[in-house]
């Protein structure tokens, strides 16, 4: 079991577009994580559900995984969130 | 003759001809009826697993084949149709009862209104969604997905008005005419078509009742579909088609009226990539580059470098000729989030164009930096110019923020009729001056370009446009400043002897339009090209200046040949 706390860090939000990308990464480990947001959480291999919570700039998420190397895939997943797609 | 009372009547956009069977876009598939499933919520599952998975897989598959910006599209609509949240609302609804393709549709129904509901870039992805439910539900019905024809035979499109997203898979080699029922002179179907010089005519009422494979002749001259044509008429159709063809291949010259004056004829340019084949189409150089595409589809500006290279290569395809580039012309029908992303009621009268270069200065300054970079390293003769400029005040601070940055040719675009009406104050401040009609249409009927249901009014024919041109083109003469249109009504023939009757000093237009436009110019004198200013600026309508220009020009023509 694992929890990263994140900041998203594209300057436009988590659109259409990181969100497709973020949801590759999701799918490509194999592993089901959540996303939380304040009292919301949510599948985040859902694009459509990362979509509907309209995450912007500076929004503070936690992600939350079991699993084998729980670790290894949300530190993959952390930096992906913290680095900012729209530069 | 065929049978008139059948024939349509529509806006036509170009001066080609076409014969040909028809074929319909495919309507919208009808919802699902609300039924209890027959056999049961767990093989309703396993139907709707087998066509998510083959959905996103056929999705995939045309991303890869349309590539770039596209692709990203659709892959992101692949990642829809594989949305797990989803899958969990469709079984849900399949476990109350309901059939595989009413729980697809509910489901996907509510996402998009959920997303609609929370507007603007969000809503936009509605779209997305709606195309995907309904090739889920295609999938489950074995009907064809909704979506464009295509047959191994050419064949001419008809449909209610085409989007985007229907065009950019279209193979157009195929296409010998595009038909639609709605829409404008403005609509995409009417870009698309005058940009790749496909025959079309657009808003024909009753399109839509025409027969798959029918054979049509649409003759985008007269606005016409023929519906029942003779064999007589066919075999008269394809004669034309083929002297057009004869004509498009003849050596091309500088654009010039009968009397010798010169009118260079340029090519509107969206990319770096139109440079080559306008150049063989005869173009004299680009007098509308548009910059957008550098800024579309990206979450920031470029760099200044990204900038420079591509300017560079546009620079560099057109050595010793002269290149108008357009600053970034955001807003309205092309909204940049990095630029304006607040919510405006009336966007065609918001923060677009300059105004919204002004209001983010360091991308409107980098921009020049890197033309003016550019510009230093080629050979070319760059002139650049700042879209819906509206006031003296406004040309005056473009004109010195370019000088600045080192441009050497700066001028201001006259789409606002404000701008038009006190071009002999503007003009003095600045080097020369672009009239963009398709806005200055807009603005000056008050009617949304982008809205079928005032279409008739987006007419450039009109008398109070065209006196707003005069007022231009007077104002350049008074003061020596060139006068140039890059709307599209320089791409209508007739109407571009008019302009240039009106002081208009050069014509840009799509590659597609320059042959025909070059031989219409050639048959009239500058004394003329007055007179038919003269003609349609008494007119009362559009229809009538076109139709008196017309008929004032026929008997010209009919004279010339019989004097010779």
């Amino acid at each position: 079991m694992a929890d990263r706390s994140v900041t998203i860090a594209s300057v436009n939000g988590l659109h259409a577009r990181p969100a497709s990308l973020f949801v590759q990464e999701v799918t490509k480990s194999g592993l089901a994580v959540e996303l939380t947001r304040g009292e919301k959480t949510m599948n985040a291999a859902s694009i459509l559900g990362l979509i509907a919570l309209g995450l912007q700039h500076g929004d503070e998420v936690t992600l939350h995984t079991d699993g084998d190397d729980a670790d290894g895939v949300l530190d993959g997943l952390a930096a992906f969130l913290g680095t900012d797609h729209d530069a | 003759m065929s049978d008139t009372a059948e024939d349509l009547t529509g806006v036509g956009i170009g001066r080609g001809l076409a014969v040909g069977p028809i074929l319909r876009m495919p309507e919208p598939l009808p919802e699902p009826t609300d039924v209890t499933s027959t056999i049961g919520a767990d093989a309703e599952k396993v139907r709707v697993a087998g066509a998510l998975a083959a959905t996103a897989a056929d999705i995939r598959l045309r991303g890869q084949r349309a590539g770039g910006a596209a692709k990203d599209v659709l892959d992101a609509q692949a990642f829809m149709a594989e949305d797990p949240t989803l899958k969990d609302d469709v079984d849900a609804r399949l476990a109350a009862g309901k059939t595989a393709e009413r729980a697809v549709y509910e489901a996907f129904a509510a996402f998009r209104d959920l997303l609609t509901s929370m507007g603007g870039y969000m809503g936009e992805r509605a779209t997305d969604l709606n195309d995907v439910s309904q090739r889920v539900v295609a999938h489950l019905q074995g009907v064809a997905a909704p979506g464009v024809p295509d047959p191994s035979y050419p064949f001419i499109l008809v449909a209610r008005d085409l989007a985007p997203a229907d065009t950019a898979l279209l193979d157009l080699d195929k296409v010998l005419a595009l038909v639609t029922s709605d829409g404008g002179p403005t609509s995409h179907t009417a870009i698309l078509a005058r940009e790749k010089a496909i025959v079309a005519v657009v808003g024909a009422a009753g399109a839509l009742e025409l027969a798959d494979d029918q054979i049509v002749i649409v003759d985008a001259v007269a606005g016409t579909v023929s519906v029942a044509p003779t064999e007589a008429e066919q075999k008269a159709a394809a004669a034309t088609i083929a002297a057009r063809a004869a004509a498009a291949d003849a050596p091309v010259g500088p654009g010039a009226l009968a009397d010798g004056t010169h009118v260079p004829l340029l090519a509107n340019l969206g990319s770096v990539d139109g440079a080559l084949p306008a150049i063989e189409k005869g173009a004299e150089g680009v007098g509308l580059f548009r910059t957008e595409f550098l800024f579309l589809d990206a979450d920031r500006a470029p760099t200044v470098e990204e900038q420079q290279e591509k300017y560079t290569q546009l620079l560099t395809a057109f050595a010793g000729k002269k290149v108008v580039v357009r600053a970034l012309d955001a807003g309205a029908d092309k909204p940049l989030s990095f630029l304006n992303d607040e919510p405006e009621e009336n966007p065609a009268l918001g923060l677009r164009g300059l105004r919204a270069l002004r209001a983010n200065e360091p991308i409107l300054r980098d921009q020049l930096t890197a033309l003016a970079n550019a510009d230093a390293a080629t050979d070319a003769e760059l002139w650049v110019m700042a879209p819906m400029v509206s006031t003296v005040e406004e040309t005056r601070y473009f004109t010195k923020l370019a000088r600045e940055l080192g441009i050497k040719t700066a001028g201001v675009m006259i789409e606002v009729p404000a701008a038009a009406l006190l071009a002999d104050r503007i003009l003095p401040d600045t080097d020369f001056a672009s009239i963009g009609t398709n806005d200055l249409t807009q603005y000056t009927l008050a009617a949304d370009r982008l809205l079928g249901s005032v279409a008739s009014f987006q007419d450039p024919w009109h008398p109070a446009v065209l006196r707003l041109v005069g007022e231009v083109g007077r104002a350049g003469v008074a003061v020596g400043k060139p006068v140039g249109i890059c709307g599209e009504a320089a791409a209508d023939p007739l109407l571009a002897v008019v302009l240039v009757g009106l002081g208009a000093t050069s014509l840009s237009m799509s590659p597609a339009a320059l042959a025909d436009v070059r031989t219409e110019l050639a048959r009239y004198t500058l004394q003329q090209a007055k007179e038919f200013a003269e003609i349609a600026l008494s007119a009362d309508s559009a229809v009538e200046a076109r139709v008196a220009v017309l008929a004032a020009a026929s008997s010209l023509t009919t004279n010339n040949t019989e004097s010779e």
